[in-house]
């Protein structure tokens, strides 16, 4: 009798180790080599702690510090001033792979990203053989825990080596000590860069970082506001899987079909749900226990044809065009940039995903010239560091022709070059990854269109600005030509001649031959009103400045002839309106319009407003247009083209 | 010597009541001249030289730059009256660091002050001479069987050998070469050799080529000045001598020929004073290179422009210019005068212009 092989091949099947998991997954987990797994554990560490103070209402202050040993050995230390952590779960969060408590949740979170803390601690382990160290305070007149861990890589559980408490001077918080081989000496700058963009989107966090040589960087914190607090929603019928669709019909306690529809999924009401189970030709009152895998496919198929209102977007925490502006303005302090410009656009839909797309603009200052834009991609909040060429805001950024916005692009195609920086940061409940390894976001037409859209506008600002600069420049030129060079001409050539200087006021119309506006903007600091402030915020008796904007705008009629107009003058949504003169005729959240009385010829008119809400330099450039007047008369200010 | 200035005066005053009446009557003040471009320069039958067309450019005060050059013209005009006045001249440059006082009106660098001169003496039809402008000596020089009798700095006539009572160096052309300044008093020779650079100047003239072939050199320094220039006009005039410009093979050497035989761009309002139409080109020749299989150097982008350009320059339009410049396009190369140095010293003496020379019918084989 020969052999049975099945038998043969259960002699060699066995259940394979979590660390044997590890190993052969370790270059898309981020631990391929020593330089990807030092980022990855300060990654894992640091976005472990955004999410934990996020989720309790905490303003995040985080200390990062890698002590570097000799054998290419580091010591990687993560506190923050979190929530803490109880002691019973410190070995499930550190010790455990695949365990947390986002996992399932349809919302907004960092922690969809990367597999995990526990994968630090693994990595640790595996590498050095030291155990990974977890103090944490969860109440203020309690000591500290302070837990010494490693992970039984067999039984994928958690082996608690040695538990003790202390004393803590924090009121609360978490820190984590784990030993890992890594290159300090190559993954510095990436460290660095990935600290530094992680304060560009989480404005509301403090950020230490103390190198092994002490050097301390401080990314300060320039919110006192949390990010909206995101809500968890239940799956749109257009991004849920079948299996997914078949489990929630398992565990739900509806009885019929159609309380299952409009009780597990979002945007289904009445009307959407007998048209999909007509589309699926089933009865709403089907047991959906009782279904069958075929009728789970009818369902299926029929949500795609039924048209159903997009998810709510409140499950999304959008950083804001203003924030990301200040937050760009902050880092970028030392490039001292020409301008930033921002876009936010509305929250969109793919596959029953809800998602949002907001950019940014660095431009100008010590930026190089000749080097391609620097793009700086975020998703949730998280930087993401590698596989720039796959992921879609690339390929969104370089099918646009920046070449008539100032920037260099053979063909109109491709990464433009020039002294700029593009950011790109996507919310979504679900960000599509190309991969595992979560680094470049999958090319999803709605996906790109809303990039392409949210780039479109941040360009069109851009041009605005351009133009704005030529624009002042040209004023410039003309103001010293009719105040300068014009009357020395006509002092010179009656002195050759002997004559008496003629009058220069109607040639000066003539060069002149327009309405022209200018403007200035200035700030001034008020203590009036207590700063904004969380109720999350222990702090908010402290008092912190507050700034006025004073915009004054300059009317002069060079025209030959009288000029009456409307003049507009765009705002920022959060700004607060306080003193304007003359009498505006309308105020919106957008804008303060005014029906200017008749200018005569060489007449001057001033008009002044001022913003509060805004921080210094929020609002640094007047964006005025015109209404009921030949635009191309006007220099410094477009024409209005409505609301 | 005073001469009569009353006509240059009128002019500069016109200038100034020009834009005087332009203010008063409240238009936009402006001037009107010949547009200074390749684009507007035609060729004049009568005179047999290149000058400006129809085409005017209109300088007004309604941009910046306009109002600028308005004032600074306005400046220079009456820097000039002044200068008329008190009986004094200046050079260019000279000029050009008195405008460093003129507070608004100060140039920028001296080329915009001498294109300005230019443009007066465009506007005025009078010479830069006129307004007691002249250039830097620039000290182009002659060596040759001629013999040249120059008004001295104390009013004496001195005749001057240009090969007995010169130096190797030769004899130094001076910035006025007109007849009150200088005037030709004989020469033996067969022709007058215009040559480039001073290394190939030398080398003839150590090879002892002015006695052998019985030729005038005139060393042309590069983009010749307008004293060399018109001190071979004259030249050719007096003497009925053939003018040969010997150049190395690149654009620019082109140019330095255009401007001697047709006349240049920039002064193209005074060309029938400074081109000598009988002059012809012997070399180095795109076809030379070929001929003589000479060292070369890649032409540069810069070199690429320049020779396309005058493909559509209306002064190099004949077959010859045509098919050399398409051809050292399609070589892509150029060379020096030095380059014939290859084959010796005297190469170019001995055998290279000889040859030239006779395939010209300048000189029999």
């Amino acid at each position: 009798m020969p052999e049975v092989i099945a038998h043969k091949l259960a002699e060699k099947q066995k259940e394979i180790s979590v660390a044997e998991f590890f190993e052969r997954n370790k270059h898309i987990l981020g631990f391929g080599n020593p330089t990807r797994a030092l980022l990855t554990s300060v990654k894992e560490g640091v976005d472990n702690v955004l999410d934990a103070c996020e989720e309790s209402g905490i303003l995040p202050d985080i200390y990062v510090e890698i002590r570097n040993h000799e054998d290419g050995e580091c010591k990687l230390i993560v506190e923050d001033n979190g929530p803490g952590i109880v002691k019973k779960q410190i070995p499930h969060i550190f010790g455990r792979l695949l365990y947390g408590s986002r996992f399932h949740a349809i919302q907004q979170s960092r922690g969809q990203q990367g597999i995990g803390i526990s994968a630090v601690v693994l990595y640790g382990q595996l590498t050095t053989g030291k155990h990974a160290k977890v103090i944490s305070k969860i109440q203020e007149d309690r000591p500290a825990t302070v837990t010494e861990l490693a992970i039984d890589t067999n039984k994928n559980r958690s082996e608690v080596i040695n538990r003790d408490t202390m004393h803590w001077d924090k009121p609360s918080g978490t820190r984590f000590e784990v030993s890992i081989v890594a290159d300090y000496k190559r993954g510095r700058r990436f460290v660095c860069e990935y600290l530094q963009s992680v304060s560009i989107v989480n404005p509301h966090a403090q950020i230490t970082f103390k190198e092994p040589d002490g050097t301390e960087h401080l990314f300060e914190r320039i919110s006192d506001m949390l990010p909206r607090k995101s809500v968890e929603i239940k799956p749109h019928p257009y991004g849920v899987e079948l299996g997914t669709l078949i489990k929630l019909a398992k565990n739900t306690k509806s009885r019929k079909l159609s309380s299952f529809l409009k009780s597990e999924f979002s945007s289904m009401g009445d009307r959407t749900t007998k048209a999909v189970c007509e589309k699926a030709q089933l009865d709403k009152d089907f047991n959906p226990k009782n279904m069958s895998r075929e009728q789970f496919l009818a369902l299926h198929k029929a949500f795609k044809k039924v048209k159903i209102m997009a998810p709510t977007t409140e499950c999304l925490s959008p950083i804001g065009e203003t924030l990301i502006k200040r937050s760009l303005k902050h880092e970028t302090q030392e490039i001292s940039p020409e301008f930033i410009v921002t876009a936010s656009r509305p929250a969109s839909v793919y596959s029953g995903n809800p998602f949002q797309i907001e950019v940014g603009i660095v431009y100008g200052g010590s930026l190089p010239k000749d080097k391609t834009v620097k793009l700086m991609r975020f998703a949730n909040r998280v930087p993401l560091l590698y596989q720039q060429g796959d992921c879609v805001s690339t390929s969104a950024i370089s099918s646009i022709d920046w070449r008539r916005y100032g920037l260099e692009q053979p063909s109109g195609k491709g990464i433009p070059s020039g002294p700029a920086m593009f950011l790109t940061h996507m919310s979504s409940t679900l960000i599509p990854f190309t991969s595992e390894s979560k680094e470049a976001i999958a090319d999803i037409p709605e996906i790109e269109n809303e990039v392409k859209l949210a780039f479109r506008e941040c360009a069109r600002k851009v041009q605005s600005h351009i133009n704005k600069k030529v624009r002042r420049v040209k004023t410039r030129e003309k103001f010293e030509l009719i105040t300068k060079i014009l009357p020395e001409i006509a002092k010179k050539s009656s002195k050759m001649l002997d004559k008496p200087v003629p009058s220069l006021d109607k040639v000066i119309t003539k060069i002149m031959d327009v309405v022209w506006i200018e403007d200035i903007i200035e700030y001034e600091t008020t203590s009036a009103k207590p700063a904004q402030s969380t109720l999350f915020d222990e702090s908010s008796e402290k008092r912190e400045e507050g700034w006025i904007t004073k915009s004054t705008v300059m009317v002069v009629n060079y025209k030959n002839k009288p000029q009456k107009f409307n003049l507009y003058a765009v705002i920022p949504e959060d700004a607060v309106v306080g003193s304007v003169t003359p009498k505006p005729t309308k105020i919106t959240d957008n804008y303060i319009k005014w029906n200017l009385d008749t200018i005569p010829p060489a007449d001057k008119r001033d008009i002044y407003f001022e913003l509060a809400g805004l921080d210094k330099e929020d609002f640094d450039e007047n964006d005025l247009y015109v209404e009921n007047i030949n635009p191309s008369y006007v220099i410094g200010a477009d024409k209005w083209e409505g609301d | 010597m005073s001469r009569d200035y009353t006509k240059v005066i009128n002019s500069i005053n016109s200038i100034a009541s020009k834009v005087y009446n332009d203010l008063e009557s409240s238009e936009i003040p402006n001037l009107k001249l010949p547009t200074r471009t390749k684009s507007n320069i035609q060729f004049d039958d009568k005179l047999n030289v290149w000058k400006y067309g129809k085409n005017m450019t209109e300088r007004s005060a309604k941009s910046l730059d306009g109002a600028y050059m308005m004032l600074r013209t306005m400046y220079m005009v009456d820097f000039i009256k002044d200068m008329i006045k008190a009986n004094k001249s200046s050079t260019l440059r000279e000029m050009y660091y008195i405008s460093e006082g003129w507070d608004l009106a100060k140039f920028n660098s001296q080329p915009e002050s001498d294109s300005l001169a230019e443009d007066l003496e465009v506007i005025t039809s009078c010479m830069r001479e006129d307004f007691k402008l002249r250039p830097e000596e620039d000290g182009a020089r002659v060596i040759g069987n001629l013999t040249i009798e120059e008004m001295t700095r104390n009013k004496t006539k001195k005749k001057i050998h240009c090969q007995d009572d010169v130096g190797d160096s030769g004899y130094s052309i001076p910035y006025n070469v007109e007849p009150e300044k200088i005037s030709f008093k004989g020469a033996d020779a067969d022709f007058i050799l215009a040559i480039e650079t001073g290394g190939m100047f030398d080398r003839l003239v150590e090879n002892g080529f002015d006695t052998s072939n019985r030729a005038i050199l005139v060393h042309l320094k590069g983009q010749p000045a307008r004293s060399t220039r018109r001190f071979i006009k004259r030249l050719n005039e007096k003497e009925k001598l053939p003018v040969l410009v010997f150049t190395d093979c690149d654009p620019w050497s082109y140019r330095i020929f255009g401007s001697v035989a047709y006349g240049a761009i920039k002064t193209a309002h005074i060309s029938e004073y400074l081109a000598t139409p009988a002059a012809q080109y012997l070399g180095v020749t795109p076809s030379d290179i070929e001929n003589y299989k000479l060292p070369t150097d890649k032409l540069t982008k810069e070199d690429i422009n320049a020779l396309k350009s005058e493909l559509s320059d209306p002064r190099f339009q004949d077959s010859f210019w045509k098919h050399e410049i398409k051809l050292q396009l399609s070589l892509g190369k150029k060379s020096e005068q030095q380059a014939l140095a290859k084959y010796g010293l005297d190469y170019v003496t001995d055998t290279y212009l000889p040859e030239k020379l006779a395939e010209m019918g300048i000189i029999k084989k």
